[in-house]
């Protein structure tokens, strides 16, 4: 009998489940049956697969109980660091993606029935360029995210130019093995290449675009999937890789336009590097407040947003936030939560943390949906955002963020930010709100801050 | 046979299986259909579910373990078998922790107060 009449519809389930996954996805009531159905889709894939002809197990089940074990606590991580984890995540996929394809290619050369085509091999190019530049450039991501690495965007001059002639050579390489297959020697020098591009790429990304690019690599982790399925002749692996490839596609588009920012400023443009050291120094004063005062002013206020950043999730404070949010929800006033799209350091990253902290995800509102309400808005609290609420973004034009869209928290009646000092934010940006009239800082660490409203709000 | 149109997901073709053009257009054909039906499907996700959305596509670009199995099942060359394996297990690390986080986040999507007494 033929085995494809086993495998083949198998895939194709497998690829329906995928997509109903992603379909599940959607809403959060469906979106464990997503979980779900995208465990069924892979179990299926994985099944699947090992009805191929000729195989022998032994060298497929250590690696898969090596992956279990190293995946449970990759799993187990505290979300503050679900950053760090998924751009760790795109490394290994690239890894997986790049080294298939190094090895299709040498067996290629080995065993003469697995020559391949023109077409195979330009495939073969593209998984393996995509595959090592997102294993390089995710562990620097994954570097910059732990701070291992200097999280300031590193920039030198002709540093696009380099970049590009890398690429430029490296592709030049695949079209040449294309034409000449029989030039070996040109498929590790397309390695390094990937490799090194993949870390260049990196060094000019600030803190602040981590979110696009951390997007961007989760596309060309789906990317390189789909090459190693034109290269396997499998179109489960083109289909699904797809899916990934269209999903970190979409997800860098809207990280790019909640920035106002394009793909090629994004990774050419190297944000807030000279912006640190030039700018007038003016001393400004800055009014402060205490815990004592903050709660004072938020017990009496009938509304209060607040507008968590990147500081939260560094403090660790969101199960603070939400006691705040208690005893203010006990006294009466009505708390809610704006959520810029590019807060924190990858799509979403608010909306996880505080639902961890057990907020009911109904309070958490969309940037253009509170926008028109911070008007009549009494409070809005500021916890550790910075360039997402810096109304430069409206009228500076000489600055790096102009044109940003940008929660409107200087609009509310009275202004809380809480800050560990006056220090610019991650994109070394002057922020103008912080010396507003209605503005009161609350200096200190988020959770000692937030600790101390609370206790005063008790008393 | 029904499905003998599909070609093996092995790298040797059956013979007769041509490498010819029609057979390069099915494939770019799943791939541009499945990137349309992608990037239907995402636009619609909620801004509130992206992090459980990336983490669930890490999970599902670990479709890459099934090129991997195939290497490291196959054992033609040292090589091969050693990739393979190595692809194998960094795939299947995705794949757990990928599907396991996810749903660990999702399950922290409350509407509202439940259980406060």
């Amino acid at each position: 009998m033929n085995i494809d009449l086993i495998i083949q519809p198998i895939y194709l389930i497998s690829a329906i489940l995928f997509i109903l996954s992603l379909l599940w996805m959607g809403h959060p009531s469906t979106a464990r049956r997503g979980v779900f159905a995208g465990i069924v889709a892979m179990l299926a894939a994985i099944g699947g697969t090992l009805f191929e002809p000729g195989m022998n197990y032994t060298w497929i089940a250590i690696p898969v109980v090596i992956g279990c074990v190293l995946g449970v606590p990759l799993a187990m991580v505290p979300l503050t660091a679900v950053p760090q984890r998924t751009a760790l995540s795109h490394a290994f996929g690239g890894l997986a993606a790049g080294l298939v394809g190094a090895s299709e290619y040498y067996l290629s050369q080995a065993t003469a029935h697995h020559s391949l085509s023109g077409f195979e091999i330009g495939a073969l190019v593209a998984e393996v360029i995509l595959g090592f530049l997102t294993f390089t450039g995710s562990l620097m991501a994954a570097g910059k995210l732990m701070e291992w690495i200097p999280t300031r965007p590193i920039t030198y001059k002709g540093q696009n130019a380099m970049n590009l002639s890398l690429l430029g050579v490296a592709l030049l390489a695949g079209v040449l093995l294309v034409i000449f297959p029989t030039w070996w020697f040109l498929f590790p020098i397309i390695i390094l290449l990937a490799l090194a591009f993949g870390v260049l790429l990196i060094i000019p990304i600030g803190g602040a675009d981590m979110p696009t690019v951390i997007a961007l690599l989760n596309s060309y982790a789906g990317l390189s999937a789909v090459a190693m399925g034109f290269v396997l002749d499998n179109k489960l692996l083109i289909a699904a890789g797809a899916l990934d490839g269209s999903s970190g596609l979409i997800l860098s588009i809207i990280m790019c336009k909640a920035m106002n920012r394009s793909f090629t400023n994004v990774l050419f443009g190297a944000f807030g590097q000279v912006q640190a050291s030039s700018g007038a120094v003016e001393q400004r004063t800055v009014k402060s407040a205490t815990a004592e005062d903050a709660a004072q002013i938020m017990s009496a206020a009938r509304s209060v947003v607040i507008i968590p950043g990147y500081g939260m999730a560094v403090a660790q404070a969101q199960h603070r936030v939400r006691e705040l949010f208690d005893e203010l929800g006990r006294e009466g006033v009505d708390v809610k939560f704006a959520i810029h799209p590019v807060a924190g350091r990858m799509p979403g990253h608010m909306n996880v943390l505080l639902a961890e902290a057990e907020i009911p995800y109904d309070k958490l509102i969309e940037m253009e949906e509170i926008n028109p309400d911070m008007p009549e808005t009494d409070v809005a609290l500021i916890i550790g955002a910075n360039d997402v609420i810096n109304p430069a973004a409206r009228h500076d034009k000489s600055s790096p963020i102009f044109g940003m869209p940008i929660i409107d928290a200087d609009k509310a009646k009275t202004v809380f930010v809480i800050k560990r000092s006056m220090n610019p934010g991650f994109a070394g940006i002057e922020n103008e709100l912080f010396y507003g009239d209605n503005t009161l800082m609350l200096f200190g660490d988020a959770k000692a801050m937030l600790t101390g409203i609370v206790q005063a709000l008790k008393e | 046979m029904l499905f003998d149109f599909l070609p093996l997901i092995a790298a040797t073709p059956p013979a007769g299986s041509p490498n010819s053009v029609s057979h390069y257009m099915t494939l770019l054909f799943v791939f541009t259909l499945a990137t349309f039906t992608g990037l239907l499907v995402i636009r619609n996700v909620s801004r509130l579910l992206h992090t459980p959305l990336m983490s669930l596509t890490n999970a599902i670009s670990a479709i890459a373990v099934v090129g991997s199995i195939v290497l490291a099942g196959k054992q033609e060359t040292t090589l091969s078998t050693v990739l393979g394996a190595v692809a194998v297990a960094a795939s299947m690390t995705n794949i757990v922790s990928g599907f396991i986080l996810t749903d660990r986040m999702l399950k922290m999507f409350k509407k509202r107060e439940n259980t406060k007494s």
